[in-house]
């Protein structure tokens, strides 16, 4: 059955038209172009599709979009600060190496912000707890651990700006590092 | 001081990776585009009698159903076995029968439940030494390329070096073990998807999620019998490929067929249940291994027997075979071998190239009777490495040229940070350490006869740099070594540099992600395109400087006089003084390489077939719970060849993925399978290692130059895999006294095995 609902995603009001029996995952990245959220099991195992759904962690593949009347949804597109400022464990992420192939990392970068959210210094069993459901097959999760761990460091640093980030080597970053251990 | 190498830089798409920017194939959706299912096999073996379209195409929304008869049917593949879509027979559940084109995926779904095909259900086979006995159903027909078809065995590979007669006869001391390696999945994340588009002039597009463009290129312009021009192979952003992307697969092929039967661009990405039962898997192995070693602890002579179980169909497993002598030949000095290895098939889901290429199979077993053997001699296991260690210098038995080589230090480094030596044999019991070695290729000549690259390299007037090249990032981070080597050799900051890769029209050719190759030979390639447009740099600065080009240096942007330092431009400058002063072009740099190496005789084995080969030691520290047969292991020590390390942090990335990927197949993953039937395709039942399983990882750099890798830099892509779930095996012997010969080490067996020795439960 065809339905209307509408829901907000990353900040964005929709009003669609869906089938009851829709994911939230194939809504976003078949009908909002919103790809970020990956489909690696359709069936709530993986993790690379995790969102937040009124500020909660969901698996979209295992919700309804029906589900979602009067929602905000935030997927990874909607990270970032702005244009111009990264979320702190996007940059932490990218600076120590805890993205390969990158197909996890929207799931990963949505499951350790719930936690961020809550303790933005987290010990590495919460992080564990906290990535327990999203399966990285590339990075035997050592660095991915590392990058939540130190993701605080970057709160209010130059390097949250992408640019600056990308340009970051030597002593800068070094000292970043540095001040995170 | 360099301008790149060696530090510490952020990949070059980790910005679009974290931001959701990064396009997969199936984050591909273009309009007009239809929606592709498969058709598959129920039966493990069948004959294809009839198939009627008629009910599927009368469905609402089904814009195309194609069938193996409305196709060419030509065989495909390192040695052709198998085709697009099936014709005359099926040869494993899962093997693909049809495709249908939809205009969304639940009409396509349906499609499939209304084809009807009609199979002659043949028996079936799933066990490669029943497979080998004279009677066995015949899953191919005879043909020149198998070797005995009617006992199933696609390729023998029977191989021997010195005099092993005469060298078992020196050995003071015979071991002889056999060991099994389960069938396992890459289980990439990314399952493996392919958008294709066809345009009415005649050509395809296709966006797949793959290894080796160049080489589906390949294969799909001889089975779509199409000219090379007219088949365009894209590789976007890759989930992950260990080797299970390096092959056409029905995804690819079916795309094409259906956007050029329909004139509409297709979708056809796998569910995860297709993409971990019916693309491809590392070969299930048993190998017998026969071993003399002098009262010392020098091994002298070794016969391997390897039955590999190839499955329905060959991928690459032939090569993998062929490759198995040298695993045996590089690693350890072994004067004398015989081997003699069996590929056979079965009604399985198809084997082929997984991280390793058949490597991790020979090493488990060859490390794990390494390691009983040290405890029989009373050697340790170091020691027992020492003395057998390969070294910078060494040919061979099978001609291969060991150009560099940090074994020696490597076990050295691992025992060091371990404490190795002091603990084992001595930890209490449920604890222990394990101790094993591995190697691999940079490159490997055999499927074709050339192992080459090529690139080019394009200066802008602003002094940022565009690198051409069709070599395939898939998660390993080639697009920033490649991009670290052309920004070092220009002079220019790495992040001036914009890789474009990967896409068989646009880009030089290159053969693909495999065989650790892409580092060292489109390296290679890079490096000397990077060359060829520096020297055009320097030339126009030196004409801008007023001093030779031989006097000047580039790094960091800046090109420098080196003897009158007060002389500089900005490569900007220089570029521009180019365009104006110059023939009238850009600077251009082209590069190609072409490893100098042999390609392997499948008669002798012998040959040089990769330019280097790197290699590694590893310590696992494992704890073993008596009462419930866990395995945890708490951390493991890599010590690592690799050449001059380019950039630590991806070389790190590198080691903990193979740690993960090692382990995996050590303590967890395996499938259950009845008659031919995956009993658990999905990621819940087949189990991948979880972060809060994960050991602490240490990685230890140990350096050589190696003279022809670029900048001395060689593979790291698989060789740290390969020893992984040896060290394992070994350390659960030093904890428990128990050793398991077979993968995975799971429970029920080391309680089995402990119950038998009477000690536990
Ligand atoms: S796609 Fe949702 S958990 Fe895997
Ligand atoms: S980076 Fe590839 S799956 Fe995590």
């Amino acid at each position: 059955m065809i339905r209307g609902i509408s829901l907000r995603v990353n900040g964005v009001a929709y009003n669609l038209h869906i089938q009851d029996h829709w994911t939230l995952l194939d809504v976003l990245r078949a009908h909002l172009g919103l790809t970020g959220a990956k489909k690696g099991c359709d069936s709530g195992v993986c993790g690379a599709c995790s969102v937040h759904i009124d500020g909660g962690l969901a698996l979209a593949c295992l919700t309804l979009a029906a589900e979602c009347e009067g929602c905000e949804v935030t997927t990874v597109e909607g990270l970032a600060r702005s244009p111009h400022e990264l979320h702190p464990l996007q940059a932490s992420f990218v600076f120590y190496g805890a993205t390969q192939c990158g197909i996890c990392t929207p799931g990963m970068l949505m499951a350790a912000k719930a936690l961020y959210d809550r303790d933005p210094r987290p010990t590495r069993e919460a992080i564990h707890d906290a990535v327990g459901g999203n399966i990285c097959r590339c990075t035997g999760y050592a660095k991915i651990v590392r990058a939540i761990e130190h993701a605080h460091v970057f709160e209010a640093s130059r390097l949250l700006d992408p640019k600056a980030l990308m340009q970051a080597q030597g002593e800068e970053a070094e000292l970043l590092a540095e001040e995170s251990r | 001081m360099t301008t790149a190498i060696r530090k510490r830089l952020p990949r070059n798409d980790a910005l679009q990776k974290v931001t959701g920017d990064a396009q997969y194939a199936d984050d591909i959706y273009l309009p007009g585009m239809l929606y592709g299912k498969l058709l598959r096999s129920p039966h493990a073996h069948a004959r294809i009698l009839d198939i009627d379209t008629e009910r599927a195409l009368a469905l609402p929304g089904v814009r195309a159903v194609v069938c193996g008869i409305d196709t060419s049917g030509i065989k495909y593949g390192t040695v052709p076995d198998e085709q697009g879509l099936a014709i005359d027979k099926v040869r494993f559940i899962g093997d693909e029968v049809a495709a249908v084109a939809a205009v969304d995926e639940e009409t396509a779904e349906e499609a499939l439940a209304l084809i009807d095909v009609a199979y002659e259900i043949l028996p079936s086979v799933h066990d490669p030494l029943l497979a080998m006995q004279e009677g066995a159903p015949v899953i191919h027909e005879a043909s020149a390329h198998i070797y005995d078809a009617a006992r199933n065995i696609s390729r023998r590979t029977h191989l021997a070096y010195g005099n092993v007669e005469a060298g078992f006869a020196q050995a003071d001391y015979v071991f002889e073990h056999t060991f099994e390696t389960q069938m396992v999945n890459h289980a990439t994340i990314e399952p493996h998807s392919a958008v294709a588009q066809y345009d009415p002039g005649g050509k395809i597009t296709l966006y797949s999620s793959c290894q080796t463009p160049f080489l589906i290129r390949s294969d799909l312009a001889a089975t779509l019998q199409m000219p090379l021009t007219r088949v365009r192979v894209v590789k976007p952003r890759v989930g992950g490929g260990f080797g299970g992307k390096r092959e056409m697969m029905a995804s690819d092929f079916s795309a094409a067929v259906l956007a050029m039967k329909t004139g509409r661009p297709v979708k056809v990405t796998y569910t995860r249940e297709e993409a971990l039962a019916t693309t491809r898997q590392r070969h299930p192995t048993r190998i017998s291994l026969r071993t003399g070693v002098t009262r010392g602890g020098r091994v002298v002579a070794k016969e391997c027997h390897m039955i590999m179980e190839n499955g329905a169909y060959n991928g690459r497993g032939p090569d993998i075979l062929g490759s198995c002598p040298n695993y045996l030949t590089v690693l350890y000095r072994t004067p004398n071998i015989h081997f003699d290895g069996y590929l056979v098939y079965t009604n399985n889901p198809p084997g082929s190239a997984f991280r390793g290429f058949g490597n991790p199979q020979i090493r488990f077993a060859d490390d794990s009777q390494m390691d009983i053997i040290a405890a029989e001699l009373g050697i340790d296991p170091v020691e027992l490495r020492h003395l057998n260690v390969r070294e910078a210098g060494d040919v061979t038995p099978n001609k291969a040229i060991i150009t560099s080589c940090g074994l020696r230090e490597c076990v050295e480094e691992v025992d060091r940070a371990t404490d190795f030596r002091n603990r084992w044999g001595k930890l209490p019991f449920g604890q222990g350490v394990g101790l094993a070695c591995g190697h691999h290729t940079c490159g490997f000549k055999s499927l074709l006869p050339h192992d080459s690259s090529a690139a080019v390299v394009k200066l802008n007037d602003d002094g940022t740099a565009n690198v051409l090249t069709g070599a395939s990032d898939v998660g390993q981070g080639s697009d920033t070594a490649l991009g670290m080597i052309a920004a070092e050799e220009l002079g220019i900051p790495f992040h001036r540099i914009e890789m474009t890769t990967a896409d068989t029209e646009v880009t030089p050719m290159d053969l693909g992600s495999y065989a650790s190759r892409v580092t060292f030979i489109a390296g290679h390639a890079v490096r000397l395109a990077a060359a060829d447009a520096k020297s055009q740099l320097l030339e126009a600065a030196a004409d801008l400087l007023r001093t030779p080009p031989q006097d000047l240096v580039s790094e960091n942007g800046v090109i420098c006089s080196l003897e009158h330092p007060e002389r500089s431009a900005l490569v900007e400058e220089a570029i521009q003084h180019h365009l104006a002063h110059g023939p009238g072009s850009p600077i251009l740099g082209r590069g190609a390489y072409n490893a100098p190496t042999d390609r392997l005789n499948r008669e002798t084995g012998e040959g040089n077939t990769s330019p280097a080969y790197s290699f590694g030691a590893q310590v696992a520290e494992v704890k073993v719970d008596p009462e419930t047969g866990r395995v945890r292991v708490i951390r493991m020590t890599s010590a690592i060849d690799c050449g001059v390390p380019l950039n630590p942090t991806a070389i790190e990335g590198q080691v903990e993925g193979s740690v993960a990927g090692g382990m995996g197949q050590a303590l967890l993953e395996s499938f259950s399978q009845h008659e031919g039937l995956i009993l658990n395709p999905s990621l819940l039942e087949y189990r991948v290692p979880l972060a809060g399983e994960m050991p602490d990882m240490d990685t230890i750099i140990v350096e050589t130059e190696e003279k022809e890798g670029p900048f001395g830099a060689k593979g790291v892509g698989e060789f740290v895999q390969i020893p992984t779930a040896a060290a394992i095996a070994n350390a659960v012997y030093d904890a428990i006294g128990v050793r398991i010969h077979d993968l995975p080490i799971t429970p029920d067996k080391i309680l089995a095995a402990l119950s038998k020795k009477g000690v536990g439960t």
